[in-house]
């Protein structure tokens, strides 16, 4: 069953002194720094990173209880709150005073909810009343208000990644009111409703802010709503509904993730896929909001996996104390102390740890019986390649019956991708080439994600495995390679030279000559001088291999030499002579090659001709018959004039 | 002596003279072995097969010890390479011996020209013994003995099955039927290619045909090999290339003929296929039963049998039609079929094809209006390639079940045979022009393994113009595959 957990708990945590009745732990979701304050800070703050350079600690006077902590964008300057009026401030840039400096709200009366880091110098309070938006000065240990709103609020919620903060609303709480920052400058988004399950009466506070969380899946900014059921409604279980956040326009509800039971959930966002944990039956459910269900009306989610738990996992016990012999501790998993931070982070704060979420993909394979369902989802998720690349082995040498239409139908999702990573990369190309002074913003290298599944991939690492296993039947790795040529097609994909050579290869293996015949015959094998190469070996095993050969070449119509030479070799030198004049390039041809050609046929009548036609060409371009040294015809001179006479020879005409 | 083929009087009568002219037809066909009755007072058990049957037993035994002595006389001069033909004033006889010391012998009557004479003297007949050619009828007894091979495996086979009564029986069954559809008097350089017309695809749709072949073999395992034609024309043999040849020839003038399209069929005719359920499909059955759903029906195909490493395989032929397409299956002869299997491939293979025979048909539309019709010269040539038996004629019509229709005069396909007797005796690369004498040119071409031959029209034209002319025929029809000039 272990190897059916999809998600997992990352290997190395972030470890922090656990939270007790002298340590209060703090999470910063813009920095994901955990900060141990000790008896109000007196005896040390520890801050945890998620790299070790982030790591800090350092010490504070305990001027009372510590209500939030948080360090501005790159640990320079601290914000501390301390009361429901105030924030101070602690600069942790060398060389700047070290003083704290304190801020006060401006709103009269208001008390401040908490407050949020836009940048390494921007700050926002939010209080009961509305948002404040600071710009920090430390050297001059003062802020400055850029802007500020007034506005009723129940709680808030940020999301740093796209610094959107937003703002629950009206008594109900169910009115969400967005704000975005950039650039020093904070911009109202719409606001919008949440639907209710049931409208309470008299009207009360009934949005909670665990029910909602903020995060960007697949670029884009979704507020995600845990509607939690209702006896009322006619739905018996819960769902997660999504809106659509955009910039600028207004919010939408896009998806609904049908949770198929009830009680107590949490979200997490990992590798773009929406992750429900549950708690009572300690199960987690993944949803990709890209996966159309063709069963449901749009937009309806249904998980794309059975639901199951996270992996076991076990706290490794280090540091001095630990007896070596000792096993690591199984971690409880779905603990009610665990809270959960967007987007992929899980801490367990009595523990002391704190852990990102992980998607595991090999499992999915064996869960998602629909390959091509299994394809459209792995091909979204970020460490997907050799994932990929196995499942197309184990389709393959699967051997279940009626594969083909599989087959054709994950090699087309795979073209498709690939295709558009080529067409991306062609277009960057011909932009950069017609110059980067033209266009307002210069474009962007297409990235080129694990999903890219190209033919040396493919032929690396599924293709020819594939085609020297023993006990599949030939006719089903021709079928596979000509599938894999058609989608390639298809896609209108240039197909690479060694996949052409498999193919081949395959046939005349299996003596299936006639078979490669008909490929060449419609050019489902396209034309190249390798190719063609490859044909002419084959000559001595299959006749007509030379004749396809010799055509090949001469549509690619660069191979005029090639020709000659293989024309040459079968002694048909009057065939390469007509050849070489029908090209017009005659001229510039050896006439030793000829000639010794022409000589090892030992007709002597044809070695005439061919002489003959030589020095009418000299005649012609250099007004004299005669060999020039350079062309070391001399021995064919003087074998010419054994057979034939010296007054056979050409002579120079006078004028 | 019966003569056949009376009614292929010519329509054609001199002017003035009543005269009357005979093409060529069979006189006689028939096949023995000397071994059979060596011995003297037993030469009828030679006698395996002789049409017409009606002729009176003691011709035949001399017929068939002429022919003997004449292979056996002409043996002391080449002992490999015996006599093929003899030519008499009246007829022309072949000979060929497709398996040990089983011989065949069509005996072809000579056209002739009857002019009547006055004051009521007996017509002079006046025979046209250099009209026929060698190549031509030497072919068609050959082809005879394939397609007899192909529907019932060699003669020798049914000599070890059931002696040589039993290859008596089928010589009869075969023949009897097949002599009444030769025609002789159509007879032409196409039938010593015996070549297989392609339908030119492109890359696109032939690989989309590909995977319907190769799909359809995965999911009904028991078919062992496709071949797909349309338009009558090949796109893809999984047969070995002799076996399609054949094959192709069977199907192309036989079986294709003999049913029209149902969906040119009137509104009432039984032919217009049942639309099962909602799969709107056109596919049928051109072999086996003609209606599934017929309780009756049965599920008996013809059997073919085809080469293999080894020796030969008898298969089940199960021809499958969905507008011009056509996929033939061939099957184990030792599996018997049954209306399951039938239903199945039917419902898998039925709404697959008529998609893919409207897609061939879309794509060749839109391809021929890329090329454009008007530019293919009007010329008139034969086409073809040894080596994958490719042949293409622009002078030749539609095939139909009876006659093959040339658009040129039979003088000039007869210069065509001739030229071609003349490159089958040399290995080189040759090319040949004729003046005819209807101020015709006829240009013969042999390079490697192929052959072109064009006929103009051009009365005034000298042979460098003739020359020219070809050249550029050469280079717009011909201008992907390596051609020498």
């Amino acid at each position: 069953m272990s190897e059916e957990h999809y998600l997992e708990l990352c290997e190395n945590p972030v470890q922090f002194e656990h939270a007790s009745s002298v340590n209060n732990v703090f999470f910063d979701e813009a920095n994901k720094q955990v900060f141990a304050v000790r008896s109000g800070g007196a005896t040390g703050v520890v801050v945890k990173g998620p790299e070790d350079k982030s790591s800090v600690a350092f010490r504070m006077d305990d001027k009372g209880e510590v209500k939030c902590i948080k360090f501005s964008i790159g640990n320079k300057i601290l914000a501390v709150q301390r009361t429901s009026k105030s924030v101070d401030f602690i600069n942790f840039i060398p060389d700047y005073p070290h003083t704290e400096f304190t801020q006060e709200c401006k709103t009269k009366n208001a008390s401040v909810l908490g407050f949020c880091w836009i940048n390494w110098n921007e700050i926002v309070f939010i209080t009961d009343q509305g948002i404040e938006f600071y710009q920090v000065f430390p050297d001059k240990r003062s802020l400055k208000l850029l802007k500020s709103q007034s506005i009723n609020v129940n709680w808030y919620q940020y999301c740093p990644e796209t610094a959107v903060i937003l703002l629950s609303t009206t008594v109900q709480g169910n009115v969400l009111q967005p704000f975005a920052f950039r650039n020093g400058t904070m911009s109202k988004m719409s606001k919008f409703e949440i639907e209710l399950p049931v409208v309470p009466k008299p009207a009360k506070l009934i949005l909670s802010e665990r029910d909602i969380a903020m995060a960007s899946i697949y670029g884009q900014l979704f507020v995600m709503y845990l509607k939690h059921h209702s006896r009322t409604a006619n739905s018996p279980c819960a769902e997660v509904v999504l809106y659509y956040l955009p910039r600028e326009g207004t919010c939408k509800k896009t998806h609904v993730l049908r949770l198929n039971t009830t009680g107590k959930f949490a979200l997490n966002i990992v590798d773009n896929l929406v992750v429900v944990h549950h708690q009572s039956s300690q199960t987690s459910l993944i949803f990709d909001i890209k996966l159309k269900e063709p069963d449901c009306t749009v937009n309806t989610h249904q998980p794309v996996l059975p639901a199951r738990s996270i992996h076991p996992y076990r706290i490794p016990l280090t540091g001095p104390a630990v007896v070596p012999s000792q096993p690591p501790v199984p971690c409880q998993l779905y603990s009610s102390s665990w809270s959960v931070f967007q987007p992929d982070i899980i801490i367990s704060a009595s523990e002391g740890y704190l852990w990102y979420l992980q998607v595991k993909l090999p499992p999915t394979v064996n869960l998602l019986q629909d390959k091509g369902k299994l394809m459209d989802f792995l091909l979204r998720r970020r460490d997907c390649k050799m994932v990929i690349l196995s499942v197309c082995s184990q389709i393959l040498e699967g051997g279940e019956k009626g594969s083909l239409p599989v087959v054709a139908t994950v090699f087309d999702k795979l073209n498709q991708v690939y295709k558009e990573y080529l067409e991306a990369e062609q277009s960057y190309t011909v932009a950069m080439e017609s110059g980067p002074s033209r266009g307002s913003a210069a474009q962007k290298r297409p990235v080129r994600t694990q999903a890219v599944i190209d033919q040396s991939d493919m032929y690396t690492h599924v293709l020819s495995s594939f085609t020297e296993k023993k006990g599949v039947s030939h006719k089903f790795i021709i079928a596979v390679l000509m599938e894999y040529i058609r989608s390639l097609n298809q896609f209108q994909i240039t197909v690479q030279h060694y996949l052409y050579e498999l193919v081949i290869k395959t046939l005349v293996q299996h003596n299936l000559f006639y078979m490669l015949h008909q490929f060449l015959q419609y050019h489902v094998l396209s034309d190249s001088k390798p190719l063609a190469c490859l044909l002419l070996s084959l000559e001595s095993t299959y006749p007509p291999a030379h004749q396809l050969s010799l055509d090949m070449l001469k549509r690619l119509s660069t191979a005029n030499d090639e020709i000659v030479e293989v024309l040459l070799s079968k002694q048909q030198v009057l065939g390469a002579l007509r050849f070489i004049r029908s090209v017009g390039a005659h001229d510039n041809v050896s006439s030793r090659k000829f000639l010794d050609a022409a000589r090892q046929t030992e007709d002597q009548m044809l070695f005439y001709t061919v002489f003959r036609s030589f020095q009418q060409r000299n005649q012609r371009l250099r007004g004299n018959p005669a060999f020039n040294l350079g062309e070391h015809c001399e021995e064919h001179v003087v074998h010419f004039k054994q057979l034939f006479g010296d007054q056979a020879l050409m002579k120079a005409s006078t004028v | 002596m019966q003569v056949l083929g009376l009614g292929s009087v010519s329509p054609r009568m001199a002017s003035g003279m009543q005269e009357k002219q005979f093409t060529a037809s069979l006189l006689n066909f028939f096949v023995y072995n000397p071994t059979f009755g060596p011995r003297e007072g037993e030469e009828e058990k030679k006698i395996l097969f002789y049409h017409p049957s009606e002729v009176e037993k003691n011709e035949k035994i001399r017929n068939v010890g002429l022919c003997e002595a004449i292979v056996q006389f002409t043996r002391t001069f080449c002992p490999t390479k015996p006599a093929k033909s003899l030519h008499t004033q009246k007829n022309r006889q072949f000979f060929f011996e497709p398996e040990d010391n089983f011989w065949m012998v069509m005996v072809v009557r000579n056209p002739m020209i009857e002019k009547p004479n006055k004051d009521g003297k007996p017509p002079t007949q006046e025979y046209q013994e250099e009209e026929i050619l060698d190549t031509v009828y030497g072919a068609v007894v050959k082809e005879c003995y394939s397609m007899y091979k192909l529907f019932n495996g060699t003669f020798g086979r049914a000599v070890e099955a059931g002696g040589a009564e039993l290859l008596i029986q089928k010589l009869e069954k075969f023949f009897y039927r097949y002599l009444q559809t030769l025609h002789l008097q159509s007879c032409d350089l196409l039938d010593v290619f015996g070549g297989i017309s392609f339908f030119p695809l492109d890359k696109m749709t032939y690989l989309k045909i590909q995977s319907f072949v190769n799909r359809v073999e995965e999911s009904l395992s028991l078919i062992k090999y496709t071949a797909f034609l349309y338009n009558d024309q090949l796109i893809w043999s999984g047969l070995e290339q002799d076996d399609m040849r054949i094959l192709y020839k069977y199907l192309t003038t036989s079986l294709f003929p003999r049913h029209s399209e149902p969906e040119l069929a009137g509104r009432d005719s039984p032919l217009r296929p049942e639309v099962a359920g909602n799969l709107l499909h056109y596919g049928r059955f051109l072999t086996g039963p003609t209606n599934l759903k017929d309780p009756e029906a049965k599920f008996r195909f013809p059997k073919i049998f085809v080469s293999t490493e080894d020796g030969y395989e008898e298969l089940h032929l199960i021809v499958y039609k969905a507008m011009s397409a056509a996929a033939c299956f061939m099957i184990s002869a030792s599996v018997e079929l049954t209306r399951d299997f039938c239903e199945q491939l039917d419902a898998l293979v039925g709404p697959q094809l008529t998609l893919l025979a409207s897609d061939i048909c879309e794509q060749f539309t839109v391809n021929r209006r890329i090329s454009g019709p008007e530019k293919e010269p009007q010329f008139k040539f034969i086409y073809f390639n040894h080596m994958n038996l490719a042949e293409k004629s622009t002078i030749h019509m539609r095939k139909t079940a009876s006659v093959c229709l040339t658009s040129v005069h039979p003088d000039l396909m007869k210069i065509l045979g001739d030229i071609n007797c003349d490159f089958a005796r040399v290995d080189e690369d040759e090319e040949i022009i004729v003046k005819a004498m209807t101020d015709y040119w006829v240009v013969g071409k042999k390079s490697d393994q192929r052959e072109l031959y064009v006929i103009l029209n051009q009365k005034n034209a000298n042979l460098i113009e003739v020359n020219e002319e070809v050249k550029r025929l050469c280079a717009t029809q011909f201008n992907n595959i390596f051609f020498l000039d």
